[in-house]
């Protein structure tokens, strides 16, 4: 665990913000111009509810960041640009990130369309971009050298390191709900495979488009022998999906539900309608409740990030964080800073000293640094893997009944990216 | 599930698709029929008609309640807004119809840029104001979206009768044969658009506090009424109503079925070339007027 710096817990608030904003803080620098780091911001469009709140976990982060002491001595400015979650918007923000407010790299994607419509611009103008955004694309090698995901593990490792739990424990015949794009395209290849060598069966695949916003229709085209309906849907409409799947069920007879969180990010479980989720079980990249046994750093994070011990913000109720994803924003800043200063990094000439040395590192402990816990780095795809959680819904609060190894969700490399050229 | 459960669902699910598309066309039929306006922005004041009821809704305990208040606030607030736009905005482009859809479009964004500033990003849901189920052997139903169903008959009744039997109708009426002899004879017609334009507004706020518990507020959400409001409107005739209902029968059923038995997409591919074919071989759409 990282300590807080001495003098600041000594000289106490007052004198802390005092020392961050004089200049002689950062005297030991070569330079005393400001590291910049570009923030590619989903802040409207459809991965609003995530945008948000990534900016506020940003924001968070980088005010620890620089209460610390910056980056080589060097004080850290992120600068947020909106890319609409729109991938052709969003290689135009990576332009205008590094040519315009020549930023040192770029970071904080979660959709993946944006991702794969914005990383080979990065790529181009060599820049470091470093995703938060759980697609299989960077270890698939898709992408390219100057893309890295340090801070969450991808959809391939997660969904293969909870289905031997789901097979085991909720059914083997499994029906798939998943939006139609990249993303559902993760977990539809990758679940049915981790499934099928489970034992189990997919029995049916149901793609929804991303923009849909009504779902009852699809429903039919689950099959009645169906053990475990799997759900994973993203934008705005995910309430009314959650919402219609109960009332195509009703009362009646239904499988076991296992659905990613992402269907219920920045929804509020005790939302009406949502009563028969009581007992489904969910995964979660973060418990967004806080549990009973979580470690020191969880409380120091939450408030930190302003969200209270149910996963809203401390300022709204109604406010709910989307807390399975938001640590990979705060995650990346902490390896952001760690491989800067691995590399000695000066200035924008250094970027590639700074690619070497995030490729060099192999895992990070958990911490107030790694708040979501201790991870296994892979240089050569350029991904991390954590553990992942499954939740289950008790009393309208998401109780956590399981923990993956950070080992069940490990597979070949499809890639290695140390071998190309910058 | 069998196909007799099957068309079941499907017919439900069309029928509310429908009623849904008959509200939010009808203001859009109302405000080009008399005014000759395309309004582009009617999506956004569906979208606040969301809004502003999920506002109401957090303001006032009860779920009932709620939807109650949100039924009487929302729409009138809405429409105060369109009569303001209208004196202010559109009356001052003399309603030219390029102008006038360039500033709708403009107004469009205000409106839809203001509502995240102001409500934030998130879909917001808001109760139904019961929580009736039809448990069917097969599947489950909600009851709300069958009270939507006999909401929207009694909303087009509503403006039938009014457009028919009142004095305020037959003015509108009037200036939508000829604005020039309406004026004539002594109807102010300034005012006859302002109130067309606040009650079209009105009717997709109506509309859109009506289908909220089905679906959720969220500031993009004008995007696809204000498309399907298109596609019913070209169908059925501009300034029909009759029309209105009926194409919002055809593509809301055409809708439900199709994408029940096969992939949603040939739903709305099937929409949209219905649209092509009208404009095409009966320009005017089923029921409306050829223009003079």
């Amino acid at each position: 665990m990282t300590h807080l710096p001495r003098r600041c817990v000594l000289a106490g608030l007052a004198a802390g913000s005092a020392l961050a904003l004089s200049p002689a803080r950062f005297a030991m620098a070569q330079s005393a111009a400001p590291i910049k780091l570009g923030f590619q911001l989903h802040r409207t469009g459809i991965g609003a509810s995530y945008g948000r709140w990534y900016e506020r976990t940003a924001q968070a982060a980088l005010t620890r960041v620089n209460a610390a002491g910056g980056i080589n001595g060097r004080p850290v400015e992120i600068v947020f640009e909106d890319d609409g979650t729109d991938p052709k918007r969003g290689a135009e923000v990576v332009d205008k990130l590094v040519s315009q407010h020549g930023c040192d790299l770029i970071f904080g994607p979660l959709f993946s369309h944006v991702v794969i419509g914005s990383a080979p611009r990065a790529g181009e103008l060599k820049v470091p971009y470093l995703v938060c955004s759980e697609g299989y694309h960077v270890a698939s090698g898709m992408l390219n050298r100057w893309t890295l995901q340090p801070g969450i593990t991808d959809v391939r490792a997660q969904v293969s390191s909870m289905a031997p739990w789901v097979t085991s424990t909720l059914g083997k015949k499994v029906t798939m709900v998943f939006p139609d794009y990249a993303f559902g395209h993760d977990h539809r290849d990758f679940f049915t495979a981790a499934v099928e060598a489970q034992g189990g069966q997919i029995v049916a695949k149901i793609a929804v488009p991303p923009t849909e916003t009504s779902f009852t229709r699809y429903f039919p085209q689950i099959p009645a022998d169906t053990d475990v309906l799997y759900h994973v849907m993203v934008g705005p409409a995910v309430l009314t999906f959650v919402k219609e799947l109960g009332e195509f069920y009703g009362s009646g007879a239904r499988p076991q539900i296992f659905g990613f969180i992402d269907s219920l990010e920045a929804v509020d479980l005790a939302g009406p309608g949502l009563e028969f989720l009581e007992g489904t079980h969910f995964w979660e990249g973060h418990c967004r409740v806080k549990q009973a046994d979580a470690p020191a750093w969880e409380g120091e994070y939450r408030a930190a990030v302003g969200v209270d011990d149910n996963g809203a913000s401390v300022s709204d109720a109604k406010d709910v964080a989307t807390y399975a994803h938001m640590f990979s924003v705060w995650e990346t800043l902490s390896v952001i800073k760690q491989g800067m200063e691995a590399a000695g990094y000066q200035s924008t000439a250094d970027r590639q000293k700074f690619v070497e040395a995030v490729e060099a590192m192999t895992g990070f402990d958990a911490g107030l640094d790694h708040v979501q816990g201790t991870k296994t780095f892979n240089g050569k795809t350029h991904q991390v893997f954590g553990q992942q959680f499954i939740s289950k819904v008790e009393g309208g609060k998401l109780i956590r009944v399981h923990a993956t190894a950070i080992e069940d969700g490990l597979y070949p490399d499809a890639v290695d990216y140390t071998t190309q050229s910058f | 599930m069998g196909t007799g459960p099957l068309l079941l669902l499907a017919t439900l699910e069309g029928t509310v698709m429908a009623a849904v598309l008959a509200l939010a066309a009808v203001g859009l039929s109302l405000t080009f029929g008399v005014m000759r306006v395309v309004n582009v922005a009617h999506g956004e004041f569906y979208m606040l008609g969301a809004v502003l009821a999920w506002a109401v809704a957090q303001a006032v305990p009860s779920a009932p309640l709620g939807f109650v208040a949100a039924l009487l606030i929302a729409p009138p607030l809405v429409a105060a807004l369109a009569w303001v736009t209208d004196t202010t905005l559109l009356k001052r482009l003399n309603y030219d119809p390029e102008s006038t859809i360039v500033a709708t479009i403009g107004l469009s964004y205000l409106l839809q840029q203001g509502a995240l500033s102001f409500f934030g990003p998130d879909a917001r849901p808001v109760a139904a104001p019961f929580s009736l189920r039809l448990q069917f052997p097969w599947f489950g139903y909600s009851g709300y979206k069958l009270f939507v169903v006999l909401a929207a008959l009694l909303v087009l009744g509503a403006v039938w009768l009014f457009l028919r039997r009142s004095k305020a109708g037959l003015v509108m009426r009037a200036t939508q044969v000829d604005r020039n002899t309406a004026r004539a004879f002594g109807i102010n017609v300034d005012r006859v658009y302002a109130g067309t334009f606040a009650l079209g507004a009105g009717l997709a706020a109506l509309a859109a506090v009506l289908v909220v518990p089905i679906s959720q507020a969220h500031y993009l959400m004008g995007h696809d009424p204000l498309l399907l409001s298109f596609i019913v409107v070209i169908i059925g005739g501009l300034g029909s109503l009759r029309g209105t209902l009926i194409a919002a029968l055809i593509i809301g059923l055409a809708d439900g079925i199709l994408s029940m038995l096969y992939p949603p997409t040939l739903a709305k591919i099937v929409a949209t070339l219905a649209v092509a074919l009208v404009l095409v071989f009966r320009p005017q759409g089923l029921f409306g007027a050829p223009a003079r």
